[in-house]
């Protein structure tokens, strides 16, 4: 092959390899703490750059009233809490200011964008999660299938069906190893490497970082510690909004968005997920990277089966795990 | 410090405690000792809040009903698990600073000096903090369950069965650990199968048949009742521990 088109291919298959590996880092996040199959997080990654490319309009956002107003509600649900319901309020009323900042001065709206989608975690993890403490994996599936649906209907009310072209927060382009690649694209892998190194950090090092593990690895012996399985949940759930709402923000100058590439999205990183068992972070974003170099050679040697051949690189996991993890089964 | 008043336990239709009464003052050591399935451990992971319960109950001079388990942490009512509940995965330290989350939480972030006491106290643990704690033997994995207990600085010290499964001489070194921590004036309600070994540690006790009181006095006095020496304090008796 032609050494310049591997480096394109290469370089392409990284980029959203990237996308793909914060995808499934916060998948397995979520998976690891609450048990939730987080299906409609593909829809808050796209969410974030098309509230970015409305306010750069000069509309304000449906995700906008969206947040604030499942927040408020969370801020009814736990009334009775002391001083939550009046930081809630005050974070709904947070996203509203955002929205406008957003509108006045457009060199933030990728930032207000981030924010205003942020919340959307959390809140429907108090909202349709929390109230099933210990369900099943399947009932959580299927909650966060609706969710999906949910979500879809409500991306095309809020952005209609068109796709959005989005300015590049670092334009032009940069030579790496001879090889012309857009900025936008060094950026995104170099913020997704280095929130990579965060997230390493904060689990390996901060004892808030230890805590939500340990919800994750015994909820038991969590809450004999004192650490709140429910917060570990919300926290979980808000890591991986704020994961997922970033690399929406990083990528959609270089493929642009609409409120239908989140499902697709979505399902791609779950895959990386799965390569990685649910359960292992380097793995998934070794997953994330093989899903995003595979699509980017596959949709050069055969275009129209490149979403086949990715989702194809299911069946050779799935039967190398469940080969692997029967001597487990049998242990419990 | 604790006053516990017509406590029951259901599992589906299955009473496990039924109708219990119990109180533990300040600085006390008491023992709640029972045949398997007696409603022990049923109550203690009532008084954490682990299970739904009925009754009322009172700590510190405030009901706990309707408060969560971490609050109840946080209080300092803490638990050491029958099954220890450790983090496998993770290092004594990590565990043992863990133990202290809810303080953290507070903001409270020398806990070096608390380390230091719990080293002290387990010597063991201190050769291994760093070690991962599912590699551990069964009986350091006790002390390090009481090691990170003590992390939080409990005021009323639950312990369920810390001689379960070990063999004598490391239970002979744990109950010597938790004479020394009732010389240092920590309140203790142990549940306990090894009822000679908690009559001897404990100033009072309660004796749990089928989920109610059927016994209960000091703990000197009940050692020399008939019918705890011929139940718990006997040959049979021994065997459990």
């Amino acid at each position: 092959m032609d050494p310049l088109i591997f480096g394109f291919l290469l370089s392409d298959g990284l980029i959203s390899g990237a996308l793909y590996a914060l995808v499934a880092l916060a998948l397995v996040l979520v998976f690891a703490v609450t048990r939730v199959i987080l299906i409609p997080m593909g829809e808050w990654v796209v969410f974030a750059p098309l509230t970015q490319a409305v306010l750069l309009e000069g509309r304000l956002p449906g995700t906008v009233w969206l947040s604030a107003g499942l927040l408020l509600v969370w801020a009814v649900l736990d009334r009775r809490r002391g001083r939550t319901p009046l930081l809630l309020a005050l974070a709904a009323a947070l996203v509203v200011a955002a929205g406008y900042l957003g509108l006045a001065v457009p060199a933030l709206a990728p930032l207000v964008a981030i924010l205003v989608v942020l919340p959307l975690g959390p809140a429907n993890f108090r909202l349709f999660f929390e109230p099933l403490p210990g369900a099943t994996v399947l009932v959580y599936l299927i909650l966060a299938v609706g969710l999906h649906f949910v979500y879809k209907g409500l991306g095309l009310a809020f952005f209609g069906p068109e796709q959005f072209g989005l300015p590049a927060l670092l334009p032009g382009e940069a030579s790496v190893f001879g090889l012309p690649v857009p900025r936008q694209g060094v950026l995104m892998v170099v913020a997704a490497g280095a929130l990579m190194a965060a997230l390493y950090l904060f689990f390996a090092r901060s004892l808030f970082g230890k805590a939500l593990r340990a919800a994750a690895v015994n909820r038991i012996g969590a809450r004999l510690s004192g650490i709140s399985v429910r917060e570990a949940g919300r926290v979980a759930f808000l890591l991986a909004t704020g994961i997922g709402a970033l690399a929406g923000v990083l990528v959609a100058p270089l493929s642009n968005a609409s409120y239908e590439m989140g499902f697709l999205l979505g399902l791609k990183g779950f895959v990386a997920a799965i390569v990685a068992g649910l359960s292992s972070y380097p793995l998934a974003v070794a997953g994330g990277v093989l899903v995003g170099v595979l699509e980017s050679f596959s949709s050069f040697f055969a275009s129209a089966y490149k979403e086949a051949i990715v989702f194809a690189l299911l069946l050779p996991v799935l039967a190398w795990r469940s080969v692997s993890s029967l001597a487990l089964e049998e242990e419990e | 410090m604790l006053e516990v008043r017509g406590l029951e336990v259901r599992y589906h239709a299955a009473v496990a405690v039924d109708d219990l009464d119990l109180h533990v003052e300040e600085g006390e050591v008491v023992a709640l000792i029972g045949p398997n399935g007696a409603g022990k451990t049923s109550t203690l992971l009532a008084l954490l809040g682990l299970v739904a319960c009925r009754g009322e109950i009172r700590y510190q001079e405030r009901t706990l009903n309707g408060i969560e388990p971490e609050e109840r942490v946080a209080r300092g009512l803490v638990l050491v698990h029958e099954r220890r509940q450790l983090f496998g995965e993770m290092t004594v330290e990590e565990n043992l600073l863990l133990g202290a989350f809810a303080r953290y939480k507070r903001g409270e972030r020398h806990l070096e000096g608390d380390l230091e006491r719990v080293y002290a106290l387990f010597p063991r643990l201190a050769e291994r903090r760093c070690q991962l704690a599912a590699t551990m033997s069964g009986g350091e994995q006790q002390m390090l369950a009481i090691g990170r207990a003590l992390m939080a600085r409990p005021r009323l010290l639950l312990l369920d069965e810390p001689s379960l499964g070990l063999a004598p001489l490391i239970v002979k070194e744990i109950f010597g650990i938790l004479r020394r921590l009732k010389a240092e004036g920590t309140t203790i309600l142990l549940v306990e199968q090894n009822a000679r070994a908690a009559l001897e540690l404990a100033d009072r006790g309660y004796v749990l048949e089928a989920g109610r009181v059927v016994l209960q006095g000091p703990a000197a006095e009940l050692r020399e009742d008939p019918r705890v020496i011929e139940h718990y304090l006997g040959i049979h008796g021994e065997g459990s521990g």
